[in-house]
């Protein structure tokens, strides 16, 4: 039986390496399934995976406009699952989407085609606490990691039940708003950081606004490391080849790696 | 349960689940609708605005200063019209709720006024709102002026060049029209996008929801801000009716604001509830089951579950979804929800103008298109009394009228 997402990350952490997960827009490109090999290649400890939706609330325009491009050029979950299944990476990877996508057939069925094609995480982010019940009893019986978001916003007793109930790992939001690039992390970050730890064993990752190598280094100094989403669409979006992003994922971990030292 | 027979004037029986539009509990469930699907990061706002709307909504002083401005400032109430030529054109007994004669020409002022005392009383400095048609927004607009809020309103950009003259009320009235440039450029993508902006100056601003849409206890709230509509309306009906109670009782649904504050005043009487979209929009008719912008409804979507576009004549209807609690009233039988074309709508809005003398917005002249087509059809049987909730004025839609004549 392979290991989980959360014990993989832990054993990664404890090498004494910041963890590092970059995110593609499943579909986004014909050839976006060589970006996960790429990100896989360069360091990357976890891969993360957006099933692009129509609507979505909480992204900001450089995902919106990836999860489009992905839309228009046919991508369904069916189909993402299959690449997905072709897929030969030595890190977990995980899936990014919506409630909507989720709840199509039934939550059971949907983590258990997540499951069968390999996928050992999920994120759904306008699932909190509230709406999580059936969906964290579905993943769990599937063996699949149920990441909850913590925000800045959240009361001591959220974070208190995000940290118990989240699976995988913790994804600290850095700021309130939607995902995008950022040119300053604020203080609340840090805060919210040093607060998740304090509750928790599990990984702490920081995600939102993550846009360059000494930001990914400064947060991961709060936590247990980054989830870098936008400023790696942008460059995808605007043209850059696997190879190019897999370079800068590259960069963002020697930034890691040198700011852990 | 839940059987109704559509023709003499045999009633339904009205399930115990949906005898009467209630709170929702701390869940805002209606069944298995509602809810509240936002990010973590919106939920305690969600709380806030619940406890503040919870403890407002119990003090006599709210509900005081809220019956004064909707009476000295809104121009309630409003009429309960006969349309007597229609009515005789008809054969049937056709009485119109005139929220049209409402101040900024549309029900969507009840909802705007309680929301904006409320923002106003937790302290927000702003007020956030989407828009479809424009008259969410020129309501938001108008009660931010009034209560010294500023007000930032999103539209797509293709409602932009539909409702201009909206858009330059908006203006007049001080409020920030930002266009909304990505997806379909209507309502939906309106949402999105204020929930985008609700997420980062959520400290400061309040997020005003024009319909009963929204994470809990916005479905909820909004509904008990427009229920004067329809206890107004029962009161009406009792007083000119020798029976005091319609047969039945329609009103058009986009997200269904002015359907739920109507129907609630009847939801506990004989009346038959009619729901009443627009062919392209017809979420209860044609949607399936789904999440959208903080709740689980029906929703128009793909086999993918990629939420589709909805396409009317009437850009106040064209939204994929429906309010949660109308999903609700749908699936109990208490409720029931019909459809009409581009077609049939302008030839009722021609139709209620030239007898009447009333020139109703595209999206009330949808309620009449039916009430014309089963008249005529004998579905609503001769003799039968019908109120119909007028949600708008005209005035507005009369460029689009111009080109579709």
């Amino acid at each position: 039986m392979t290991e989980s997402l959360e014990e993989f990350l832990i054993a990664r952490r404890g090498t004494g390496r910041p963890l590092l997960v970059p995110y593609v827009t499943a579909g986004v490109t014909p050839g976006w399934t060589d970006v996960v090999h790429a990100y896989a290649d360069a360091g990357a400890d976890a891969v993360e995976l957006g099933f692009p939706f129509s609507d979505p609330m909480l992204d900001g325009v450089t995902i919106q406009e990836a999860s489009d491009r992905a839309i228009a050029a046919g991508t369904t979950v069916r189909k993402i699952l299959e690449e997905v299944a072709t897929l030969d990476v030595d890190v977990p990877l995980i899936a990014m989407t919506y409630s909507n996508l989720v709840v199509q057939q039934s939550t059971a069925e949907f983590c258990a085609a997540l499951t069968a094609s390999g996928l050992r995480g999920l994120i759904v982010p306008d699932s909190p606490l509230e709406e999580v019940g059936e969906l964290a009893d579905a993943a769990a019986a599937e063996g699949l990691d149920l990441v909850l978001l913590a925000a800045p916003s959240s009361s001591r007793a959220r974070l208190r039940e995000i940290t118990e109930r989240s699976r995988g790992f913790v994804y600290a939001l850095t700021h309130m708003g939607t995902t995008g690039e950022r040119g300053e992390i604020p203080e609340q970050a840090a805060r919210l950081g040093r607060e998740l730890k304090g509750l928790t064993d599990r990984p702490v990752l920081f995600g939102f606004g993550v846009s360059h190598p000494a930001q990914a280094a400064e947060l991961a100094g709060h936590a247990d490391g980054v989830v870098v989403a936008s400023a790696l669409m942008r460059k995808l979006l605007d043209g850059a080849r696997p190879r190019e992003l897999g370079e800068y994922v590259a960069s963002i971990r020697r930034a890691l790696d040198q700011g852990a030292r | 349960m839940g059987e109704m027979s559509w023709s003499g004037r045999q009633y339904a029986t009205v399930p115990a689940a949906t005898r009467a539009m209630r709170d929702p509990g701390a869940t805002g469930r209606f069944g298995t609708y509602g809810g509240r699907y936002v990010p973590e990061s919106l939920i305690p706002a969600c709380h806030e605005i619940e406890a503040a709307f919870r403890e407002a909504w119990s003090d006599p002083e709210f509900r005081s200063r809220l019956d004064t401005l909707l009476t000295v400032y809104a121009g309630r109430p409003t009429p309960l019209t006969p349309a007597w030529r229609l009515s005789h054109e008809l054969g049937i007994t056709l009485f119109l709720k005139r929220e049209d004669l409402a101040h900024t020409g549309s029900h969507k002022i009840n909802n705007v006024i309680g929301q904006a005392l409320l923002a106003h009383r937790m302290g927000k400095e702003r007020l956030l709102a989407e828009t479809g048609a424009g008259q969410h927004g020129v309501a938001t607009a108008t009660a931010a002026a009034l209560l010294g809020l500023k007000a930032t309103v999103f539209m797509g950009e293709r409602d932009i060049e539909r409702q201009e003259l909206n858009v330059l009320r908006m203006n007049v009235l001080g409020a920030e029209v930002v266009p909304v440039t990505t997806g379909s450029r209507t309502l939906k993508d309106a949402c999105n996008e204020a929930m985008r902006h609700w997420v980062s100056s959520v400290d400061d601003s309040y997020y005003c929801i024009g319909s009963v849409m929204g994470p809990h206890p916005y479905p909820w709230m909004v509904r008990e801000f427009q229920r004067v509509i329809g206890e107004e309306a029962r009161a009406q009906c009792a007083a000119e009716l020798p029976v005091g109670v319609p047969d039945y009782v329609v009103a058009c649904v986009g997200g269904g604001s002015n359907a739920a504050g109507t129907f609630a005043g009847f939801v506990d009487t004989t009346a038959r509830l009619i729901g009443v979209e627009a062919e392209g929009g017809a979420a209860a008719t044609f949607g399936r089951a789904g999440v959208l912008h903080g709740f689980r409804s029906l929703v128009l979507q793909d086999e993918d579950g990629q939420v589709t576009e909805a396409h009317s004549v009437a850009a106040g209807l064209d939204y994929p979804g429906i309010g949660p609690e109308h999903a609700h009233l749908r699936d109990g039988g208490r409720a029931r929800y019909e459809t009409v074309n581009d077609g049939e709508v302008l030839q009722a809005l021609l139709c209620l103008a030239r007898t009447e003398g009333i020139l109703a917005a595209l999206e009330s002249s949808h309620a009449v298109a039916w009430v014309i087509r089963a008249a005529r059809s004998g579905e609503i049987a001769p003799g039968s009394t019908v109120m119909l909730t007028l949600s708008g004025r005209g005035d507005k839609d009369i460029a689009s009228i111009k080109e579709l004549l």
